[in-house]
C-alpha cells in the first residue's frame, strides 16, 4: 500500500511508462494528476490513449508516445495531444491496435517481438518507424511484421477493487490490456477504487475479474473516483460535463483551477465547478 | 431535424430520406454474410447493421459499441473484450465498415493525420485498428459528407490498404478484401481490373456529375448507372419505429443540406 505520491516518487525522467485504459475509460488519472504535481520528465508513453496523453503532453512531460490512437471517447480528438502534435513537440511512434497488443504480449512472454499480420502496406511501416518484418520459415513463406516487445519501466493501471497485496479486480465490461501492462512492465503501481479484504474479492463478483496477478504489482494505491472524469463503470460513468469542459478550457487555466494541490483538493474545485456550472 | 415517426393510421408512409437509403446501402453490405461480426462505425452503418441483422442477414452478431455482443433487440449473448475483438479480426470472420477522414482511388483510408510532413498540419485520431481490419477481414467504408476533401488522389497516411498498396505485398494481403464504400451521395466498389474506385449506384436524386464533382480523382463510371434500391415498407417501418426512432441518422446526413 502507498499513496499517489508515493508511487510517483519512484519515477524517473527519461522512463517508458505504460498507461492502463482505453481512450477515456478507466485511465489512471489520480496517478497521473500526482505525476503531474511532481517534476518527472521526458517520459515516453505508452498508451491507447486518452487525457493521460493530453495532459502530460500539454505540461511538457512527454518526449514520445507510443499509441493506435488518442481519443476523449464522446469527444473524438483529444485537443491538447493534437496541440503538442501540431507544434512538433510530441514525437509519435504510430501501431496498430493488433501490433499494439501484440508488442505488450511480446515483453510480457520475453519475447524479442512477436509476428502479426498488419502494418505490412500502410504507413505505420514507412522509413524511419523501425518497425521490420519477419519471414515465415514454413512452406507459407509468408512476411509478417516483426512487432517488438513493448518493454515498460513502469505501468500504472486503475482498477476497481484490489486488496493490500495487489490482487486487482476490474467489475466492468472490459479488461482492456491492464493485465498486460502490469506484467510488460518492470513495476506495476495499480490504484482502484477501493482496497477490501482479500476475501471480499470473490463474494460478489466471479473469480474471473481478478484481472491483475499480485506477483506483477508493485503498489497498491486506494484512489477513490481515481480515474475521473472517465469512466469507472460500473463504479461510474464518464463525466462528459466535465471532460467537455477539460476539452474546450486552455490548458493552463484547467491545470491552475483544478490539478494546482492534491486528490482532495481536486474532488474539491470539480464540486465548486459543478455547483457554479448549474 | 428529422420527421417524426410517426402518422397516423392509413396515411401513406413519408418518402425516404437521403439518410435512409444510406441505411439501405449499408444494411446491403452484409447480405449473405452469414454468421460474422458486423462492425459499424458511425450511426448510419449501425442502423444499416441491425437492419441487416433483423431481415437479410438473421446470423449476424453484433455488438453494443464495448464489449457485450447483443442480438437485434438487445439481449446479451456473448462477450468480446478489446483483445478479443482483434482476435476475432485475425481469424476473419468480421466485416467492418471504417470511416475515412480520407479516402483515395484505390481505397487506401487515412484517419490519423492530415499534411505528409513533420509535424503534422492537423492531428486526428491515429492509424487505431485500419492496418489489422485491412489486412485480415472485408473492410467497407463510410464517408458521410461526399467532397474532395475526404475522396482525394492521394491519402496522406496510408492506415487502411488500398489494392495498389495490396498488390505489393500479394503473400501478406492474402485476405485483403475491400467490398464497398458508401457516402452520402452514392455506393461504390473496387471491381476494375486495376483495383481503382468504381461508381455502383447514386442514391435518389443524386446526378453522375454530382458525384464526379465531389470526387478529387477520376472515378470509373459504367455506361447505366442505377439509383440506389428502394428499400421496402418493412424496411422503412423497421428503421424509423424500432431501430433509430429518435431520428439519429438524420443528424448524420441531414435532408436538403446545401453542398
Amino acid at each position: 500500500m502507498m499513496t499517489a505520491d508515493e508511487a510517483v516518487s519512484r519515477l524517473r525522467s527519461g522512463m517508458t511508462l505504460g498507461i492502463g485504459g482505453w481512450g477515456s475509460r478507466r485511465k489512471p488519472m489520480a496517478l497521473v494528476r500526482a505525476l503531474l504535481r511532481s517534476d518527472v520528465t521526458d517520459l515516453t508513453l505508452v498508451s491507447c490513449g486518452g487525457p493521460d496523453v493530453g495532459m502530460l503532453a500539454a505540461a511538457g512531460r512527454v518526449r514520445r508516445l507510443v499509441t493506435a490512437f488518442v481519443t476523449l471517447d464522446s469527444v473524438p480528438l483529444e485537443p491538447n495531444y493534437r496541440a503538442a502534435r501540431e507544434s512538433g513537440s510530441l514525437e509519435l511512434t504510430e501501431v496498430d491496435e493488433a501490433m499494439f497488443l501484440w508488442g505488450l504480449r511480446a515483453a510480457a512472454h520475453r519475447l524479442p517481438f512477436l509476428p502479426v499480420r498488419a502494418g505490412i502496406g500502410s504507413d505505420v511501416l514507412r522509413p524511419g518507424s523501425g518497425l521490420r518484418t519477419v519471414t515465415s520459415p514454413y512452406e507459407d513463406g509468408e512476411v509478417f511484421v516483426a512487432m517488438p516487445a513493448l518493454r515498460l519501466d513502469a505501468a500504472l493501471v486503475h482498477l476497481n477493487r484490489a486488496d493490500r497485496r495487489g490482487n486487482g479486480q476490474y467489475l466492468g465490461p472490459d479488461p482492456y490490456f491492464d493485465d498486460l501492462f502490469c506484467e510488460a512492465a518492470a513495476e506495476a503501481y495499480v490504484s482502484c477504487e477501493r482496497v477490501v479484504d482479500t476475501a471480499e474479492l470473490t463474494k460478489a463478483a466471479a473469480v474471473q475479474t481478478l484481472l491483475v496477478k499480485r506477483h506483477t504489482v508493485t503498489g497498491v494505491i486506494e484512489a477513490p473516483s481515481g480515474a475521473h472524469f472517465t469512466s469507472c463503470d460500473p463504479d461510474y460513468a464518464r463525466d462528459d460535463a466535465f471532460q467537455k469542459h477539460y476539452a474546450t478550457t486552455p490548458w493552463p487555466r484547467f491545470a491552475e483551477r483544478f490539478l494546482g494541490g492534491d486528490e482532495r483538493a481536486y474532488r474539491a474545485a470539480v464540486r465548486s465547478w459543478r455547483e457554479a456550472d448549474r | 431535424m428529422s420527421r417524426s415517426p410517426s402518422r397516423a393510421p392509413g396515411a401513406p408512409a413519408a418518402p425516404p430520406s437521403r439518410a435512409e437509403y444510406c441505411v439501405i446501402a449499408c444494411a446491403e453490405a452484409w447480405r449473405g454474410a452469414g454468421e460474422i461480426l458486423a462492425s459499424p462505425m458511425g450511426t448510419v452503418p449501425s442502423v444499416g447493421a441491425r437492419l441487416a441483422r433483423l431481415t437479410f442477414a438473421p446470423d449476424l452478431l453484433l455488438t453494443d459499441g464495448e464489449a457485450l455482443l447483443i442480438g437485434a433487440d438487445g439481449t446479451v449473448e456473448g462477450w468480446l473484450p478489446y483483445r478479443q475483438h482483434l482476435a476475432l479480426v485475425a481469424g476473419g470472420r468480421r466485416h467492418v465498415m471504417m470511416g475515412a477522414s480520407q479516402l483515395d482511388r484505390f481505397g487506401n483510408q487515412n484517419i490519423s493525420r492530415i499534411g505528409g510532413g513533420s509535424p503534422p498540419r492537423r492531428q486526428l485520431l491515429g492509424v487505431r485498428g485500419a492496418p489489422v481490419n485491412t489486412l485480415n477481414n472485408p473492410t467497407s467504408y463510410w464517408v458521410p459528407r461526399h467532397s474532395r476533401r475526404v475522396f482525394v488522389e492521394k491519402v496522406d497516411m496510408v492506415c487502411g490498404v488500398g489494392y495498389d498498396n495490396a498488390a505489393r505485398h500479394p503473400a501478406t494481403a492474402r485476405f485483403h478484401d475491400l467490398r464497398r464504400v458508401v457516402s452520402d451521395l452514392g455506393v461504390f466498389d473496387f471491381g476494375t481490373p486495376d483495383g481503382s474506385m468504381r461508381l455502383v449506384s447514386v442514391h435518389p436524386g443524386v446526378t453522375v456529375r454530382e458525384v464526379r464533382e465531389a470526387t478529387g480523382f477520376p472515378l470509373a463510371v459504367p455506361e447505366e448507372v442505377p439509383c440506389t434500391r428502394e428499400p421496402t415498407e418493412e424496411e422503412l417501418l423497421l428503421i424509423r419505429e424500432v431501430i433509430d426512432p429518435a431520428g439519429l441518422r438524420g443528424r448524420e446526413v441531414p435532408e436538403g443540406a446545401g453542398r
